[in-house]
């Protein structure tokens, strides 16, 4: 345990000191890394302590990124206190899907399923109804200034990735240690065997989703104070909840680390990937090289790591 | 303590249980046995909140619990086992056990002490730290009732737990069944191996078909004409007595 403390304030120290060090192009991907480790942590919540996975975990991340903007742009709301009400109305999005499809007793799959097509038609929904304005998106004036959720500087807000991320690592590993965890866990073992156990399964779900969706929700509002710009395929886009299940899956579900890992591995390929595309000529026109290395890479892990990159750290539980 | 009257369960067109009823008083251990398919397994289901009856009650310690979901009737104190273990694979023996621990305290460390407490009992103190699912069969039994154990029941459902074991194993398993019964909890159990249910209960259920044939202590059981026809087929009685 100590060993993994002693890794812990290493890689926090090399954290904090990181752009203080690298060029601001590296800041960036430094944020990236934390970011996508945050709104991983978030599906790794739902999808890995409590097994159940969502295929559209960016409804909850376009939920936070529109809601602050709009209470901002249209509104004029301050953006930290819009950050806020997203993360409200991310947690009530994830308490309405979990409710609706929990009753219905959708489960695995359909479960899955069912949270794909809500994240769709949210995506449908910001497309047209006119208070997101649509397809043309949304702008958030720039005005750089701490009180206004804008930093001139990548630094802050590369440090602002990595306290968000490391208050992911902080609930992920409260669930390791808390009965509501450990409930989480039952129910994702054994859904049957729980239930004879006295859980609530439905309410513990229920909870669960709230959380997730919560948390997601925060990760939108940031992407769009990062980016200041958002539409409904930026916001409500499959691609972002594969992300968030695949840095999840690679790292290892239903672990702490998982997330930051697979986040950390595959910004890592990215950015080789695109080194390798600049100085290699034959690949320069294989693009975007990185996908077909995350194919590869996924099916490697499915097939050879089922318990992502996590498994290799730590030590096989002991056999009789 | 426990009181089942004329519950009915069909599934389409198949009545699996038929107006069974029967009562468990306090401190007992209470055998229901039957041939396979005779709808045991359903009617604990039904007991323990799994299924919905379509007709009749049941009643524990005097309150209302028909239909109750299963997790608000073992907050109650009333908890099953499933015959075909239901381990939670991926975690420890000891994080499978404070699951249950869990239903009366949030403080973790008293749920641990109380799971190593309650794998004393069933003889699984040096299993603490394997996966569920590295058990073997034996181990799988015992964690059902361990876990069951844990929830602090004052009324343990046993759903054949000691079907796939072998001799030496059903002496320990009866062993600890008596352990818990002089702990204070009442039991009731299906059973398929006779020879521990003669040693071990009080009274017997027979249920044949989704109804109750019988009811007695188990050598009145034994000797009782519908119980031997319902396992060796019409006319069995005869021809076993001449």
């Amino acid at each position: 345990m100590s060993r993994v403390a002693l890794l812990c304030v290493v890689g926090l120290a090399a954290a904090l000191a990181w752009p203080l060090l690298v060029p601001n192009y590296l800041v960036t991907v430094g944020m990236l890394v934390f970011f996508t480790a945050f709104i991983g942590q978030s599906w790794n919540i739902a999808g890995g302590f409590a097994g159940q996975t969502s295929f559209g975990h960016v409804v909850f991340f376009g939920t936070g990124a529109y809601t602050s903007t709009i209470l901002q742009v249209t509104w004029g709301w301050n953006p930290w206190i819009a950050w806020i009400a997203a993360m409200a109305a991310g947690g009530a999005v994830g308490w309405m899907i979990a409710v609706l499809s929990f009753r219905a007793g959708l489960r695995g799959s359909y479960f899955a399923l069912i949270t794909l097509a809500f994240a769709e038609v949210f995506r449908i929904l910001a497309n047209s109804v006119p208070f997101t304005k649509g397809g043309l998106g949304m702008l958030i004036k720039a005005d750089p200034s701490p009180a206004n959720f804008q930093f001139k500087d990548p630094i802050w807000i590369y440090y602002l990735a990595l306290l968000l991320c490391i208050v992911s690592l902080l609930i992920a590993w409260q669930l390791t240690r808390s009965r509501f965890g450990a409930r989480l866990v039952a129910i994702r073992e054994n859904e049957d065997a729980a239930r004879a156990l006295g859980i609530d399964v439905f309410a513990e779900k229920v909870k669960v989703l709230t959380l997730s969706g919560a948390m997601c929700a925060a990760g939108g509002t940031f992407y769009a104070q990062k980016y200041l710009y958002i539409d409904p395929g930026i916001a409500f886009g499959v691609d972002k909840s594969v992300e968030m299940l695949l840095v999840s899956m690679v790292g290892g579900a239903g672990t702490i680390f998982g997330p930051l890992i697979g986040s950390f591995t595959l910004m890592g390929i990215n950015e080789v990937t695109r080194w390798l595309a600049s100085v290699v000529p034959a690949l320069k026109n294989v693009q975007p090289l990185s996908l077909i290395v995350y194919g590869i890479m996924l099916i490697l892990i499915v097939a050879r790591l089922p318990d992502g990159l996590m498994s290799l750290f730590r030590r096989r539980p002991r056999h009789a | 303590m426990l009181e089942v009257r004329d519950i009915s369960k069909s599934f389409g067109g198949l009545k699996a249980v038929d107006s069974a009823s029967l009562d468990v008083a306090s401190g007992e251990i209470v055998g229901l046995i039957g041939p396979n398919g005779a709808g045991k397994t359903t009617l604990f289901a039904t007991i323990a909140g799994f299924h919905r009856p379509d007709a009749g009650t049941v009643s524990f310690e005097g309150k209302a619990i028909t239909g109750l979901a299963p997790h608000r009737i073992c907050a109650a104190g009333m908890v099953r086992t499933f015959q075909i273990t239901q381990p939670f694979a991926g975690i420890s023996v000891r994080e499978n056990i404070m699951v249950g621990a869990y239903l009366h305290t949030a403080d973790r460390r008293l749920a641990a002490r109380e799971a190593e407490a309650v794998a004393g009992l069933v003889g699984m103190k040096d299993q603490l730290e394997q996966r569920g699912a590295d058990l073997t069969v034996a181990g799988r039994k015992r964690l059902e009732l361990a876990r069951a154990l844990a929830t602090g029941p004052r009324l343990l459902l046993l759903d054949e737990v000691m079907a796939g074991l072998n001799p030496t194993e059903i002496v320990e398993i009866v062993g600890v069944i008596r352990n818990i019964r002089a702990a204070g909890v009442t039991i009731l159990l299906i059973e398929h191996v006779m020879q521990a249910v003669t040693s071990l209960a009080e009274r017997v259920y027979v249920l044949n078909q989704g109804r109750m044939i019988a009811e007695g202590t188990p050598a009145a059981i034994a000797d009782n004409e519908a119980v031997i026809e319902a396992y060796l087929g019409h006319g069995a009685a005869k021809v076993l007595r001449a």
